[in-house]
């Protein structure tokens, strides 16, 4: 069921596109040896080409190019061996070129494409316009004194990626689908954190309705969102805006807007009449950016799997469901921790531990999986402990408590509390057969055909037993005495 | 012996053989200084102090044996080149208080060969002006005069100061540099040899951009055998500039020694413009004379586009200017005007810290890339520019070299062509092109017109052939013996 929003005058669709900002991950500035970590003190990591003085020259790091064309062999996008530099010009006090280097016309990666999937199984593809590599500004501090700006300019100059889709998306769901699988696909590579609470990661939404089967109308920019939700949740309100503009008669003037999360509203920013002119030209102080075939091909090579190769894998080789798939793919550490866990297990059930009671746990507790309490070496022995009947499926949930709680292998645990399942048959029959003769009236309802009274004796003989019995033994005798 | 007419290369040699000592020189240079400037106003910051510890310190090189190319000589440093610790105004009132904390790369590489700095030389403001006279710290004077006429001249632009300086004999030689003919039209003026190297032999790190795709530092200096040592030094690939060449830097000076015997040597027709002064005609025709009495080969060739070279320039060099200069903004460093709000603090900054000329081509570069006119002006100044480089490819196909005129006339007065900016850009009608084509050029002086100013010609040749072009440049010093002195001048 495409997502559409119900006005008086009936169905609008929503048009999407995103413009992505990614920050490179790199030792250096994209044009100065400057460090690009983020929260040092202000203005501590400026070089005196980042404060643009009198003489300084731009000089292209490598490694930013590298990342740019990792990033684009992941977006399964072209790659253009010749792309250029060019400079926007415009003012501003944390500008200090007055220009951003930026790639204009030619854009080192083209045409691309990302595969999102929907919470309904079905997948789409989404298609990647361009990625350029541009200069990020410095920062202004209007908050530090009551007349006066301040300047940080650590940020200026650090390497970023825009990433333009096609504007392919048609629901808060699908751009929400979007950016996360596109910030997977970046923290994958290991070119961008995709941390938008620091802004390493920040999103211009580009939003517009139309009627089924008309031509795009005009859109709106809502810039420098910086959450998945609040994106989400932008895109809904700019659309229901601008159908409310449409529908009570008026017209939707195409302008740059802001995302107020607090108020659940977009607010207009600067509209078309006092858009800057630009003057982009080429940067006479950079060469064009010519790469090497080879090397590109050298860099396809040392490519990581992919959260889409990774998802296929694990539904091929271990059985997976789409959905356990692509939860455990989302990020590569959790994939890493499943593969670790389920070396030489049942996979499904150890995607089940992981997905499931790991899950829980790390939300509990707000952890991310590298400072999980429990380590995937430690979960695996768990499961081998089950496997070769050492505990139940229900003696394992404490054990996995304790070893949340203490840090300490299940073995250990297993010994120490004394967890080992009870396997002796003498002591099972004697305790089936005590729970038999404390409940003579139940026994009688079973017998009478209320076949549903077996589970009440196998849990009564389990607690007799604290957990610890096997279940397939017990169900066994149980039956013997009922059926005697 | 007056240390100050010493050649830089009879200079070197009397180092070397402890006839004088670094400090002698230095101390001549900087008493000629305190004679002479006063009348030209060709040094902004005169470094005595910091000079004379330098050339103790070539002194002591000397003594350890410790000799390097330039071990000792004094040179003026254009105000563009940023000098650690001393100021760098690039002929700007929005400069007038900036102290670079870093050396650019040509004069480190100067200082690393043993130089010594006299100090910051005058400059049209942000080497926009070809007369001298755009500089936030008063007009530089020619020291030449007309005869019979001491009405004061300029010594061309934009490095007057530079030139002016090393004329005058108060300095040994000088940085300069060449946006649009600014090495080689100040050096005609002022009759004296400059070159202005092929694009990315010289390192612009640290050199104020004034238009980054056609500035290119050279030297000036009385011969041409002393601006082939001084490029040899300038010169070498430089990380820090992604549009510097990684090429081995030639034996320069040996270059000078070759001979032109062979050499074909071709003559533009498109330089041969109506209403030329015939004076300019006659010693173009001097020069040609003298190359085939040494064994050269003229040959009359075409570049069919030069008459397009001087609009495309005044398109493409204000573009990059107006980029260029935006980070004058009284934000970080320079000069600042307060005002009420950023924008005032911008345009209060701007409207006092620039000059009337950077002002004008600041606009000129704005509307030539403004949306709606950058396709029909700089997009189509960059086609020309294209055209004008296959000119010169094809023409060097069929010749070494070229020569020409440097400029279309000697020296003018201090006031003239100033009325119409059009007037001033035609100064570089000849020089312009090899900065759109980034080919080397040199101008040497080969005479004197009949009011007894010198003029200069110009020989250019094939990217990175520096050589060829120091050949014939001194094979024509060689045959015109030009030892004419200017009126104004140390120990003159």
């Amino acid at each position: 069921m495409a997502y559409s929003i119900e006005g008086r005058t009936g169905a609008w669709e929503v048009v999407i596109g995103l413009e992505v900002h990614a920050q490179v991950i790199s030792k250096a500035k994209l044009f100065s040896g400057a460090a690009a970590t983020f929260g040092a003190e202000a203005n501590a990591q400026v070089s005196f080409v980042d404060a643009a003085f009198p003489g300084m020259l731009p000089v292209l790091n490598e490694e930013c190019v590298a990342q740019a064309v990792r990033t684009g062999l992941g977006l399964n996008a072209q790659i253009n061996l010749v792309s250029r530099f060019d400079r926007k010009n415009y003012f501003y006090a944390d500008l200090p070129q007055g220009y951003q280097i930026s790639q204009y016309e030619h854009p080192i990666v083209g045409k691309g494409v990302v595969e999102i999937e929907l919470a309904d199984g079905s997948t789409r593809q989404i298609g990647v316009t361009r990625l350029h590599l541009e200069q990020d500004a410095g920062k202004s501090l209007h908050d530090q004194h009551p007349t006066k700006s301040f300047i940080d300019l650590n940020r200026s100059g650090v390497g970023l990626m825009e990433i333009v889709s096609e504007p392919d998306l048609r629901s808060p769901e699908e751009t929400g689908a979007y950016l996360r699988k596109l910030r997977a696909i970046l923290r994958y590579l290991g070119t961008c954190d995709g941390n938008m609470e620091e802004g390493s990661m920040r999103a211009d939404v580009n939003v517009s309705v139309r009627k089924a089967g008309e031509a795009y109308r005009t859109r709106c920019e809502v810039k420098n969102v910086n959450s998945v939700r609040f994106v989400m949740q932008a895109v809904e309100a700019e659309a229901a805006r601008q159908v409310e503009v449409w529908e009570s008669g008026g017209e939707v003037v195409q302008e740059t807007r802001l995302f107020d999360p607090a108020r659940g509203e977009t607010r207009p920013m600067r509209s078309k009449e006092d858009a800057h002119d630009y003057r982009y030209f080429p940067d006479p102080d950079l060469l064009p950016l010519v790469l090497d075939a080879d090397w590109v091909e050298q860099l396809r090579a040392a490519l990581p799997e992919l959260p889409d190769e990774k998802r296929a894998r694990f539904m091929r080789d271990f059985g997976l469901s789409g959905y356990d798939a692509s939860v455990l793919v989302a990020e590569r550490a959790t994939a890493d921790f499943f593969e670790a866990v389920a070396a030489g297990q049942d996979a499904k059930l150890a995607a089940n531990w992981v997905t499931v009671e790991l899950f829980a746990v790390l939300n509990k507790r707000g952890l991310s999986i590298e400072n999980s309490p429990v380590s995937a070496v430690a979960l695996g022995q768990m499961l081998d402990l089950m496997a070769n009947g050492t505990i139940n499926g229900r003696i394992a949930k404490d054990v996995f408590e304790a070893m949340v709680d203490s840090g300490d292998l299940p073995a250990v645990i297993v010994e120490r509390k004394g967890l080992r399942q009870v396997t002796d048959t003498g002591a099972i029959d004697a305790a089936c057969a005590a729970v038999l003769s404390a409940n003579p009236d139940k026994v009688a309802e079973y017998r009478s055909g209320k076949d549903k009274m077996f589970g009440f004796f196998v849990g009564q003989v389990m607690k007799a037993m604290a957990g610890k019995g096997n279940p397939a033994l017990v169900n066994e005798a149980l039956k013997k005495l009922l059926s005697a | 012996m007056i240390l100050t007419d010493l050649t830089l290369a009879q200079a070197r040699a009397g180092l070397r053989d402890r006839q004088f000592s670094a400090v002698e020189l230095t101390d001549a240079f900087l008493a000629a200084i305190a004679e002479v400037n006063p009348r030209l106003n060709a040094f902004i910051t005169v470094t005595g102090e910091a000079a004379r510890a330098q050339a103790a310190a070539a002194d002591a090189a000397l003594a350890a044996g410790d000799t390097r190319a330039l071990t000792g000589i004094p040179l003026a440093i254009k105000d563009l080149f940023c000098t650690k610790g001393v100021r760098t105004t690039a002929g700007s009132k929005i400069l007038a208080p900036f102290v670079p904390p870093y050396e650019s790369t040509v004069t480190a590489n100067l200082l690393r060969d043993g130089a010594v700095f006299l100090g910051k030389v005058n400059m049209d403001e942000f080497a926009m002006g070809s007369s001298n006279m755009t500089s936030a710290f008063g007009p530089v004077t020619n020291p030449w005069t007309r005869a019979g006429d001491n009405r004061a001249l300029v010594p061309g632009g934009s490095s007057g100061g530079s030139a002016a300086a090393v004329a005058a004999r108060l300095a040994l030689g000088a940085t300069a540099t060449d946006t649009g003919g600014s090495i080689r039209q100040p050096a005609s003026f002022c009759g004296i040899a400059g070159i202005k190297p092929t694009y990315g032999r010289c390192s612009r790190w640290g050199v104020v951009a004034f238009a980054s795709s056609l500035d290119h530092p050279g030297p000036l200096a009385r011969t041409v055998e002393d601006c082939a040592i001084l490029l040899g030094s300038m010169s070498g690939f430089d990380p820090k500039d992604s549009t510097s060449a990684n090429l081995k830097v030639p034996d320069f000076a040996a270059a000078c020694r070759r001979g032109v015997k062979g050499l074909r040597i071709g003559v533009p027709r498109e330089y041969r413009m109506d209403g030329m002064a015939p004076e300019i005609e006659a010693i173009w025709q001097q020069g040609l004379a003298w190359l085939r009495a040494e064994g050269a080969e003229i040959v009359d060739v075409s570049l069919p586009h030069t008459k397009y070279g001087l609009a495309t320039y005044y398109i493409v060099a204000p573009a990059e200017a107006s980029s260029n200069l935006a980070r004058y903004d009284g934000v970080r460093f320079g000069a600042r005007t307060n005002g009420a709000d950023l924008i005032e603090l911008y345009e209060n900054t701007r409207a006092e810290g620039f000059g009337a000329e950077v002002k004008r081509r600041i606009l000129i570069g704005t509307y030539v890339l403004s949306a709606g006119y950058y396709d029909a002006y700089y997009l189509k100044a960059q086609k020309v520019r294209a055209l004008i480089l296959k000119d010169f490819n094809d023409v060097f196909q069929q010749v070494d070299a070229l020569l020409t005129p440097t400029a279309p006339s000697a020296a003018f007065a201090q006031g003239e062509k100033m009325d119409d900016p059009v007037t001033m850009y035609l100064n570089d009608v000849f020089t312009v092109p090899a900065n759109m084509a980034g080919v080397p050029g040199l101008s040497v002086p080969a005479g004197l017109d009949s009011q007894g100013l010198p003029l200069g010609l110009q020989v250019l040749g094939r990217s990175f052939d520096e050589e060829t072009v120091f050949a014939v440049g001194a094979a024509i010093e060689r045959a015109a013996g030009f030892t004419a002195l200017p009126g104004i001048r140390a120990g003159g």
